[in-house]
């Protein structure tokens, strides 16, 4: 059933594959970051231009990526990275902004208000007490963005095969229905997104060291009671 | 529970405030909008504690907000030190001025060392300096800062996060504080000795605090002056605390003050402040004919029996005393309520009330009869209070010298004081 010699042969294609796919994952996950954010603050910042931004992400994460490849290729060539990277950029947008204004929003009134008070510029303020505050939430984002995006790269092997990543594999094994290859193309790209999440929560915990579950010790409470 | 407090220094610098003819109005339309202000006019003087009183949406933590420009005022001016808050720099200004809220608003991200140097950080003073403070003002609020220091907010109780919010109030050593309903998140015995402590606290640093509750006993027990506001944003009567009790400027502020102000009065007052009355005391083992002689003299009628210490153990009739003999312990037949000199009248009151005998004992920090105390004296106090000339702020309600003599005393055996009410007092 399964050519394990064949597997052996192609260790290092697995590598060189897998690297590709991270990178095009990353260029997705980064650039998608980039624009959200800005959108993502200005939707906090004024309200009113929320609504519409997230219609439009909306929109754009409902567009099947085969019609966007479609509509995209006269304009920017087929085998384009950025004709690849389009679509990828455009499904996390929903998410990242979604994520990022949520985040934003969930930084407690009071906290916002004694930064203020206490003579934080709104620069300062936006980058030493709400990002981090909202840091939780924007992780999550970049989980969930990272994740999809991670098996979204696969669709882009149909531009080429200098693209696709480790879905070269799997539309090679398509092609010659050889279900080794499959395997070969799936399994890593299972566990490749499994280890990301597993990554980004590790970097969240260490970002975040305070919002570990909150257990005031008990000295601490008989302390203010007993004081 | 304050470790000890840094030793005494020199007074900090404090600000006068003034609003004169502050507006704030809000459209018709608007939603959620904070209460409004009409024509504010107000001085609090350098170093006092002005407590902004009032129902919700009358317009106090409007006020308060205005003078760091949380909120701008619609017309009018707020001078600080004189000079006009509007013209200077908003972040310079709010740099200067303590802010401390009711939900206090730690940084839940940062730790309690980092959270309290907050504004020092702000300034650009050095990592060195900022250590030292964070340090310092741990130990000033009686959070020890080995313990405390590297703690996230979110470990501490209640309590614990609003003295922190104050210790970071005052981090940069303001002139000003603005404290909105600052202990209003914790229980009452928490918030009562979080006030206390505060009291302590000011008596030292002698800022101008402007303090907003909607509480008027909190407004009574922290205010050196007392604005109580009335929906619309109307001053209704600022005044000290004694003279709003004794005499409220309108019906509002009697309703708002409540029925029972006479008795609020008696919890300004002190029996230090009160002429006590001599009594005729005798020692144990002392001649029981002479003793006799002295009470029939007496107008009570009755012998305090104290011991070689002249501390009291209890009350003998004239008729009691034997003809001949020694006067001994189990003589004594009943005992009075002992009091001390910074006792309330309140407490005082309350406390014969409950006694046996409506005569109470003062004595002093050794346990030694000062002299005595009855309730008509307490009746009599109040009656003389009322009608006090016109209004002059922070008028020393209690005899500044029984407290100076206290507070002496105290120095030694640091044993719980009463609470510092001493607020009041100069």
């Amino acid at each position: 059933m399964i050519d394990w010699g064949w597997m052996a042969d192609h260790l290092d294609e697995l590598a060189f594959r897998t690297l590709q796919h991270l990178y095009l994952t990353a260029i997705a996950v980064i650039a998608g970051f980039a624009i959200s954010f800005v959108l993502a603050v200005w939707s906090v910042r004024r309200r009113a231009v929320y609504p519409p931004i997230a219609a439009l992400a909306g929109v754009l994460y409902t567009i099947p990526s085969l019609a966007l490849f479609a509509a995209l290729v006269p304009v920017t060539g087929l085998r384009s990275i950025v004709t690849a990277e389009f679509p990828l950029v455009a499904y996390t947008l929903l998410i990242f902004i979604r994520n990022i204004v949520s985040g934003f929003d969930a930084v407690p009134r009071d906290v916002l208000e004694a930064a203020d008070g206490m003579g934080y510029t709104p620069r300062r303020r936006l980058w030493l007490v709400e990002l981090p505050l909202a840091l939780p939430l924007v992780i999550a984002g970049i989980r969930l963005a990272t994740v999809s995006t991670i098996g979204l790269v696969t669709i882009t092997g149909i531009l080429g095969d200098g693209l696709g990543g480790l879905g070269f594999f799997i539309f090679e094994a398509y092609r010659h229905t050889f279900l080794t290859e499959t395997l070969f193309g799936a399994v890593p790209l299972m566990l490749l997104a499994v280890v990301a999440d597993v990554v980004l929560v590790r970097v969240q915990r260490r970002l975040t060291p305070w919002s570990r579950p909150a257990r005031p010790s008990e000295d601490a409470t008989i302390a203010t009671v007993g004081a | 529970m304050t470790a000890a407090p840094p030793a005494p220094r020199a007074p900090t610098r404090a600000s006068t405030v003034e609003f004169r003819h502050v507006t704030k109005r809000y459209d018709a339309g608007a939603k959620n909008t904070p209460g409004a202000v009409n024509d504010l006019s107000l001085t609090v003087p350098a170093g006092k504690i002005c407590v902004l009183v009032g129902p919700s949406g009358c317009g106090k933590t409007t006020s308060l907000k205005m003078v760091n420009r949380l909120i701008e005022p619609t017309s009018g001016e707020i001078l600080i030190d004189g000079e006009d808050a509007a013209q200077r720099d908003v972040i310079e200004l709010r740099r200067s001025i303590g802010y401390v809220i009711q939900q206090v608003g730690l940084f839940p991200h940062q730790t309690i060392g980092e959270n309290v140097v907050t504004v020092p950080r702000l300034l650009g003073w050095s990592k060195e300096r900022q250590r030292e403070r964070a340090d310092e003002l741990l130990a000033l609020i009686g959070l020890e800062p080995g313990k405390y220091r590297n703690r996230y907010p979110s470990q501490l109780s209640g309590g614990e996060r609003q003295r922190v919010g104050v210790a970071r109030a005052l981090a940069a050593d303001p002139p000003i504080m603005l404290m909105d309903e600052p202990f209003g998140a914790v229980d009452p015995i928490v918030r009562e000795r979080l006030q206390n402590e505060f009291l302590r606290l000011q008596e030292e640093l002698a800022k101008t605090i402007l303090f907003v509750t909607h509480d008027i006993d909190e407004a009574i027990k922290m205010g050196d002056l007392v604005a109580v506001m009335q929906v619309g944003g109307h001053l209704a009567q600022f005044a000290s605390p004694d003279e709003i009790l004794a005499s409220p400027a309108s019906d509002f502020v009697a309703r708002f003050v409540g029925a029972d102000r006479g008795l609020k009065r008696l919890s300004l007052s002190r029996v230090g402040a009160l002429q006590l009355r001599p009594t005729t005391t005798a020692k144990v083992g002392e001649d029981a004919a002479a003793a006799r002689r002295r009470a029939s003299a007496d107008p009570l009628g009755y012998l305090l029996l104290v011991d070689d210490q002249n501390r009291p153990l209890g009350w003998i009739a004239h008729e009691d005393i034997p003809q001949e003999g020694q006067l001994t312990e189990s003589m004594a037949d009943s005992m009075s309520p002992l009091l001390d000199r910074r006792t309330t009248l309140k407490d005082a009151l309350s406390m014969l009330l409950d006694a046996n005998v409506q005569v109470g004992i003062v004595v002093d920090r050794n346990g030694a009869v000062l002299g005595v105390v009855t309730a008509d004296m307490i009746a009599e106090r109040m009656r003389e209070t009322v009608r006090e000339g016109p209004f002059v702020p922070h008028a020393p309600e209690v005899d500044p010298s029984a407290i100076a003599a206290d507070a002496v005393g105290g120095s030694a055996d640091r044993e719980p004081e009463p609470e510092p009410q001493a607020a009041g007092a100069p």
